[in-house]
């Protein structure tokens, strides 16, 4: 059986060694890919963000149990930092996730962020082809994100929630600064904590200047307001009141605003599409040039003694390579 | 152009054992070597631990256990790897054994086993040395 048929039926085993082979960037997934393309669509995909320690890894798995419950099937994609001085990264999120290792309907992959910044991982759009392809009904994607410009989490999914907890102070700021923007939903976790009210208050009063602004600007008139929802996920507490906001937020896109999901469907498809151009634009490139004898560090060497900028070489090579073909 | 494959190794702590320091020691020591460590935490059955291997595609399991059960969980996760038709996952053991007890469990296929006071780096090049990534063509 090939692997594409391996993964539409759903085997663990080719799913997630497929992963691998996308995180690694192996050649050979490119047409694995393609071929899983058009069975997706069905997926809803949920993110997750907010700073380390806020619980998302045990919302996460309070919505598995929720989901599960309904009988939906669950993949869950969990990223953590990599170390940027050995390469090599911890991911620990599975610690929160241990009553599901046995569900056979949840699958769970850790990943690393290998250096690539915006809080998900370069492979993170293919990898969701591919859970999506293998029939997930849910797709929930945890990052971390602290508001240094961790949004390309709202790039990938249908839902966005934006977790927090009480007592932070500045942490609110940071949210302001960075990751406001993205979130359908607010998560006030940890409301079992001192200063939950207050910082629910803080959130409604920001999200409330940010509707002022979209009603002056014209923008979104009847557009979607994102809630605020108190939870205390170490207890299961207001995680079905949570689960019931991403459903709003499913209806208000499916039903009252697909404009908005054909915006989000736009974005995603458009990344994917830039992001695999680019990739095997640079390669295809750096073949024809290998292929003359101008090896790559040889050309970053010149750069390097300012023999050859780095601009002109661009674009000669461009120039040169695909004068042809144009 | 693809790059050389990271190792991915899954530490993991069967059974009711909740020393955890060495795990923990363990999952730092590995990525600061540059491997990609899931650390699941303490209480695994052996079920859990093959179940993780498999959906996180590792190419080692690093067992520790000090609690002394070591001869009921090791030889079913052993087990329950070949049943999956995984057992071409490399698996060593750390924590308390008796001396006794090593010979067996490098019978059932446990490559390697590291007692207390084994030092970091030669558990590293020990690791280094033994287990390759998956290939990359092997899809
Ligand atoms: C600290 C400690 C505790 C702490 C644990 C804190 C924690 N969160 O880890 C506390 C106080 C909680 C504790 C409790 C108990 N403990 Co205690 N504890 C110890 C002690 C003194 C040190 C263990 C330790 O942390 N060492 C430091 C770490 C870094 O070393 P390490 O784990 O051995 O790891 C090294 C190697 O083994 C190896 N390694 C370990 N894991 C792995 C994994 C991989 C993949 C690799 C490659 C290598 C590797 O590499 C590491 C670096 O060299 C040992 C005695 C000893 N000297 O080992 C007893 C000991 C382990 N405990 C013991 C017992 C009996 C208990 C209790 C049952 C006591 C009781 N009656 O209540 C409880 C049970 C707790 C539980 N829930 O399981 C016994 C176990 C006896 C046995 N196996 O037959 C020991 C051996 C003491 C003894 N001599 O009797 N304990
Ligand atoms: N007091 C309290 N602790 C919580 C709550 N939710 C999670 N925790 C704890 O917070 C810690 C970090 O949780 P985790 O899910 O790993 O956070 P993450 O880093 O955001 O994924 C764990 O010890 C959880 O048990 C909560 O609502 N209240
Ligand atoms: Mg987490």
């Amino acid at each position: 059986m090939s692997v594409v048929e391996q993964v539409l039926k759903g085997d663990v085993r080719a799913v997630a060694r497929l992963l691998r082979d996308i995180d690694d960037q192996v050649p050979s997934t490119r047409s694995i890919l393609q071929q899983l393309y058009p069975h997706t669509g069905n997926a809803y995909v949920i993110g997750i963000t907010g700073p380390p320690g806020a619980g998302k890894s045990t919302l996460v798995d309070q919505m598995t149990a929720y989901y599960r419950k309904q009988g939906k099937t669950v993949a869950i994609l969990a990223v953590d930092p990599t170390s940027p001085f050995s390469g090599g990264a911890i991911l620990g999120d599975r610690i929160r996730m241990q009553r599901h290792f046995l569900d056979k309907d949840v699958f769970i992959r850790s990943l690393a962020t290998r250096g690539h910044f915006g809080g998900i991982t370069k492979s993170t759009h293919d990898m969701i082809t591919v859970l999506d392809a293998m029939g997930k009904d849910i797709i929930m994607i945890e990052t971390v994100g602290v508001g240094q410009g961790e949004v390309e989490i709202a790039e990938c999914a249908h839902t966005t929630l934006v977790v927090t907890v009480p007592g932070l102070g500045d942490d609110i700021q940071a949210i302001k600064a960075g990751i406001m923007e993205i979130g359908n939903i607010f998560v006030v976790n940890k409301a079992d904590r001192e200063g939950a009210k207050k910082t629910v208050q803080e959130l409604r009063n920001l999200l409330e200047m940010g509707k002022k602004f979209r009603m002056e600007t014209g923008a979104g008139k009847n557009g979607w307001d994102p809630p605020v929802v108190e939870t205390q996920a170490h207890k299961g507490i207001g995680v079905d009141t949570l689960c019931g906001e991403i459903e709003k937020h499913r209806e208000y896109l499916t039903a009252q605003a697909p404009e908005e999901l054909e915006q989000i469907m736009l974005k995603r498809a458009l990344h994917q599409f830039s992001a695999t151009l680019k990739d095997e634009l640079f390669k295809e490139v750096i073949k024809r040039m290998e292929g003359k004898g101008l090896k790559l560090e040889d050309v970053a060497k010149k750069i390097m003694a300012k023999e050859i900028d780095p601009y002109s070489l661009s674009r000669t090579l461009i120039k040169e390579e695909f004068k042809e073909d144009a | 152009m693809s790059q050389e494959r990271r190792l991915r190794i899954l530490v993991a702590k069967p059974g009711l054992d909740g020393h955890d320091r060495g795990a923990r020691v363990i999952a730092r020591a590995l990525r600061d070597a540059g491997f990609e460590v899931i650390y699941t935490g303490c209480h695994q059955t052996p079920e859990q631990i093959v179940q993780t291997a498999i959906q996180e595609d590792v190419d080692l399991i690093g067992l520790s256990i000090l609690s002394g059960a070591h001869n009921y969980s090791f030889p079913r996760i052993m087990e329950l790897l070949k049943e999956n038709g995984a057992d071409d996952i490399t698996v060593i053991g750390g924590g308390i054994f008796p001396l006794e007890d090593i010979p067996r469990l490098k019978e059932i296929g446990i490559k390697e086993i590291f007692t207390p006071g084994s030092k970091l780096e030669d558990i590293v090049k020990w690791i280094r040395e033994n287990v390759k990534p998956r290939k990359m063509d092997a899809a």
